[in-house]
């Protein structure tokens, strides 16, 4: 196919995976900081803001809820990653087909209801849960129409590549400090409640682990658990998947994030949480981002995108 | 005569281009009074040929250089052997009327200090060449020749409103002026051989289209109509149109030009 | 010459009665609920917004992504009126291509003096980089538009030929396709001539002009300058309809003469390039050289007869308002014929008794800009202030050969639902016309309908709208 139109297919849906991620960063946000005993209003927008991969000066709630839902500049904000994915999407019109378009031209359309000026509470929750609504369809539609195609292959790459990266972030950022004390504590611990949240997993957890919600045990879960779709485990299992069944007529020239992706894969796959965390878990989590960031440039290079 | 041409461009870049395509318009062609040899041109040690011709009748190729590579090496090995026909190039077989080469280009429109050098040069009675003679004076009188004060994209006005340039310049105020007087007139790319030295440059200069002679050859750098010193290789309306290389890149940071002209009889 | 004070043609009601091709549509008509033209016309509107079908307007603010106005009610032709039609566009478009084969070869029609030779060698369409090259099948303008109005039962008059890269086929196919999802009960009871195949009449035309030494299936794409171009919907569309790949400049490559498109398994050849990206765009090292739309060396490619494209560079030079006057000429000259479309009456402003009578009745003419579209730079004279008039008049007198004028035509009128219920407006209309190994036009075209009441101008950038062309299959009932 035209690398062109494969660039575009797996950027659209990587877009749409980050604005997915980020309406559950802020839905859980929003949650956690009402709900909070301490009365702190703001450190939890800060941690989503962080998990974002994203820095702003003087953030509160006010100012992290425009950059990351609203703000035009920044280029992977909700709104942004619906502009372009409705960019990519129209410039890739013919290899797409009609419930996908219709998932993000509608989305597009919608999206002009929503008055940023006007966002309370309330209309804010209601305006993320409408974003997890859309992206979801949007997944569905191309999972139930696509032709499993190297179209196919290419929008679930972004896809992957991009919930991968947000997985690993995730960690780095709200647990990877309390990763290295031991899980030894009687009471759940609350950023890794707050990971939990953003990834939907209270009930997944409880189906692997028992007791409180411990950090190293929801690092496992995020991590190697091959059953959870939001591992990085089940993301390169489906990166190298597609990887291989991408018609390709000169190897070479896509070997090398081949051997990138599977070695990242055989490493969770046979790898155990104490081994792959070590003694320095940050250190690791962002040696993981910093790997997935190059898988991805890999990926660019060998498809000529 | 027996000219060899040993011509050597060497583009540099910045930072190494991702890719660069050049056309290249480096053929002769055969007749006119010029028999060649030998004519070889290559890219960076790789042999290039023509394949095929625009609409001038200039022989064409196009290549592509891919990166990273921070220069580029063009090279044309030419002999030659010419005539002196005191300019006339007489009828050639063109896919173009005459009548086309009258019309003003970008680079060769007539502003007022143009038309009024052309007008003021011309007079009734006398014979077209004579008159184009005069005029091919004239330019030469009002351009001092002063290089790197103007630049391929400079048109014919400023050119002459300055009063400094080379020989495209002399030759795109020639064409602009003769086609104010309703002449014919194209412009001529190629290499004359300045025997003194054995060492030229490329060159350019003009043809005029003149009744009953066809078109007939003036050099208003040198102030003569081209001899046997001369090798035409393209030509067009101005200097866009019989370039010898045209090209356009993708990365690469600032371009810089050396060349190096042989040019010498035998 | 009619005139705009002359009575209007309306192609539904005339002399009192309703036309016979109409009386289908007049029925429906009196049978169909306000309310449910309210509805359908939403229905409508949804459906173009939905698949995207949008159209950008240079020069004005506002939504980038308006949706050009549709209007429910038909435009119906007889099968007889469009006949005479067709075997005109053939004829038009035979002695177009047979005019460009020769500017670029021997100007047999310049020698002759026919075609004053100044106005083509002078032509900025002219483009000395076609001399002496022979394309497959001589032809150079492989889709062409032809507007076209009308005046009377039998009278219809070429406004202009578009012969570069015309546009709007796609709202002659989307069209069709509402009407026939919101109204199929419609289209059982008349027998409509189909269009949906007019992608297939597009690929095979384009196939059958592949390169001579093109060995197998050739592979055609359509180039797109991209998403931010105003017809890039219908680019999309086509692609997608005919099955091709929809490319931009930087999806394709030149190399040693032949035309890649870059793929994901590396470079594949391809044959044949409908573009939408206009000359001087095309390849920067032939023309403008600045362009980031084009391709590098595709004009290389194409000279050495590796490529060819659709429609050919140059061909613009049939497609001038002052070469206009002359295509009658073109039809008697190459083929020896009549034509069978009539020009409208124009004005060459470079002729001194032309622009003496121009500036004297500009109040009754329109006034075209000889290089300018899409309905930019023109006056309609009737329709404008004195001021505007005098303005235009001193532009005029200063470049008198950038214009032409024609008496304002009473365009024929089709109804047409407006504010208040439905009254009659002004259409014109845009058969295409494919060339290949042979002649293809799908029945109809596009009918463009000037909305505001009294308005002449079709043109969608100034606020035209556009409505289903029906051809009735069978003139059978009707009298």
């Amino acid at each position: 196919m035209l690398a062109r139109t494969a660039s575009n297919l797996y950027w659209l849906a990587r877009d749409l995976e980050r604005a997915d991620y980020t309406a559950r960063l802020l839905l859980s946000a929003a949650h956690l900081s009402a709900v909070r005993a301490d009365g702190d209003r703001d450190s939890e927008w800060r941690a989503a803001l962080a998990a974002s991969g994203s820095s702003l000066e003087n953030a509160d709630s006010t100012r992290v809820v425009r950059y990351l839902a609203f703000d035009s500049s920044n280029a992977s904000s909700i709104v942004s990653c619906l502009e372009n994915a409705r960019r990519n999407a129209r410039a890739v019109r013919t290899a797409l087909t009609v419930d996908m378009w219709d998932a993000v031209n509608g989305t597009w359309l919608e999206l002009r209801s929503f008055d940023p000026a006007k966002m309370d509470e309330d209309r804010l929750s209601a305006f993320l849960d409408w974003v997890k609504a859309r992206t979801g369809l949007f997944h569905g539609a191309y999972a139930s129409t696509l032709l499993r195609t190297d179209g196919f292959r290419f929008t679930r790459l972004g896809q992957f590549l991009e919930r991968a990266d947000n997985s690993a972030r995730l960690l780095a950022e709200r647990v990877s400090a309390s990763l290295s004390t031991s899980d030894a504590q009687n009471i759940d611990d609350q950023a890794a409640l707050a990971v939990l949240r953003v990834v939907g997993a209270r009930r997944a957890y409880r189906v692997f682990y028992k007791g409180r919600v411990a950090p190293r045990a929801v690092a496992e879960l995020l991590m190697l658990r091959p059953e959870f779709p939001r591992s990085l485990v089940y993301c390169f299992e489906q990166i190298t998947q597609q990887l291989a069944e991408i018609r390709d007529q000169d190897p070479r020239q896509s070997a090398e994030c081949k051997r990138l992706a599977h070695l990242m894969y055989a490493q969770l796959r046979f790898g155990r949480i104490d081994d792959v965390l070590d003694a320095h878990p940050t250190a690791r989590l962002r040696d993981l981002i910093a790997r997935i960031g190059e898988i991805s440039a890999q990926v660019a290079r060998g498809y000529c995108f | 005569m027996q000219i060899v041409i040993d011509h050597t461009t060497t583009y540099r870049y910045g930072d190494a281009p991702l890719r660069v395509h050049q056309a290249l318009r480096l053929w002769p062609v055969p007749g006119g009074g010029q028999v060649i040899y030998e004519w070889r041109v290559d890219v960076d040690g790789r042999k290039i040929r023509p394949t095929s011709r625009d609409g001038f009748g200039n022989p064409v190729a196009t290549h592509v250089a891919e990166g990273p590579s921070a220069a580029l090496r063009l090279h044309v090995h030419a002999e030659v052997e010419t005539l002196d026909r005191h300019g006339v190039v007489g009828h050639t077989e063109d896919s173009l009327p005459p009548a086309f080469f009258v019309h003003p280009t970008l680079l060769t429109s007539a502003d007022a200090a143009i038309l009024e050098m052309a007008h003021g040069t011309a007079r009734d009675s006398e014979s077209d060449v004579a008159r184009l003679h005069r005029l091919s004076a004239a330019v030469r009188e009002r351009i001092d020749y002063q290089p790197l004060t103007t630049d391929v994209a400079t048109p014919a006005a400023e050119a002459l409103a300055a009063g400094a340039g080379v020989c495209q310049d002399h030759a795109h105020v020639l064409l602009a002026a003769a086609r104010a007087l309703g002449h014919p007139a194209r412009y001529v790319s190629g290499y004359l051989c300045a025997s003194a030295e054995q060492i030229a440059a490329s060159h350019a200069w003009v043809e005029i289209y003149v009744e009953g002679l066809g078109w007939v050859g003036f050099d208003p750098a040198n102030q003569i109509c081209p001899d046997e010193r001369y090798v035409r290789v393209a030509t067009g309306r101005d200097y866009r149109d019989a370039a010898p290389v045209r090209g356009v890149r993708v990365g690469g940071g600032i371009e810089s030009l050396e060349v190096l002209v042989r040019v010498g009889d035998q | 010459m009619t005139q705009a004070s002359a009575p209007v043609f309306d192609e539904m009601h005339s002399d009192g009665a309703t036309r016979a091709p109409y009386a289908l549509i007049d029925a429906w008509l009196q049978a169909l609920p306000p309310e449910h033209v309210a509805l359908k016309r939403r229905e409508a509107e949804e459906w173009f917004r939905r698949i995207g079908i949008t159209f950008a307007v240079y020069s004005e603010g506002g939504d980038p992504e308006r949706l050009i106005p549709f209007d429910l009610i038909p435009r119906v032709l007889a099968q007889s009126e469009w006949q005479r039609l067709q075997r005109g566009l053939e004829q038009r478009v035979r002695a177009l291509n047979a005019f460009i084969h020769d500017v670029y070869h021997d100007r047999e029609i310049l020698r002759a003096g026919r075609v004053p030779q100044q106005l083509v060698l002078g032509n900025p369409q002219f483009r000395p980089e076609m001399a002496g090259f022979e394309l497959p099948r001589r032809v150079y303008t492989h889709i062409a538009g032809i507007d076209l109005v009308r005046t009377g039962p039998d009278q219809y008059y070429v406004l202009e030929d578009n012969c570069r890269t015309p546009s709007g086929v796609s709202y002659m196919l989307e069209n069709r396709e509402v009407m026939l999802r919101l109204f199929p009960e419609l289209f059982r009871r008349a027998s409509v001539a189909p269009v949906a195949h007019y992608p297939d009449e597009l690929l095979e035309t384009l196939r059958s002009v592949a390169p001579v030494h093109c060995r197998g299936e050739p592979t055609v794409v359509l180039l797109s300058p991209g998403i931010h171009n105003s017809a890039y919907y219908e680019h999309a569309f086509l692609a997608d309809e005919m099955g091709i790949e929809l490319v931009e400049g930087a999806d394709l490559i030149v190399r040693d003469d032949i035309c890649y498109m870059r793929t994901t398994g590396g470079l594949e050849r391809v044959d044949v390039v409908y573009r939408r990206i206009d000359d001087d765009y095309i390849d920067p090292l032939a023309f403008r050289e600045n362009s980031l739309l084009g391709v590098p060396g595709l004009y290389f490619a194409y000279r050495a007869g590796n490529v060819n494209l659709a429609n050919a560079i140059g061909a613009g030079i049939a497609d001038d308002k002052a070469v206009y006057i002359h295509v009658p000429e073109m039809v008697r000259f190459y083929l020896g014929e009549e034509p069978l479309l009539a020009n409208v009456p124009t004005f060459d402003c470079r002729k001194p008794d032309d622009l003496k009578y121009v500036l004297e009745h500009l109040h009754e003419l329109v006034v075209k800009e000889v290089h300018g579209s899409g309905g930019y730079g023109m006056l309609v004279g009737p329709h404008a202030s004195s001021a505007e008039r005098a303005a235009f008049a001193a532009q005029l007198r200063a470049r008198p050969h950038e214009y032409i004028a024609q008496p304002t035509l009473a365009l024929s009128t089709v109804p047409t639902f407006v504010e208040n219920g439905i009254a009659p407006r002004h259409v014109d209309l845009r058969p295409f016309v494919l060339t290949g190994e042979c002649t293809r036009i799908v029945p109809g075209g596009l009918t463009r309908v000037a909305l505001r009441e009294g308005s002449l101008v079709v043109n969608s950038s100034q606020g035209g709208g556009t409505k289903d062309t029906w051809v009735l299959e069978n003139d059978k009932g009707l009298d």
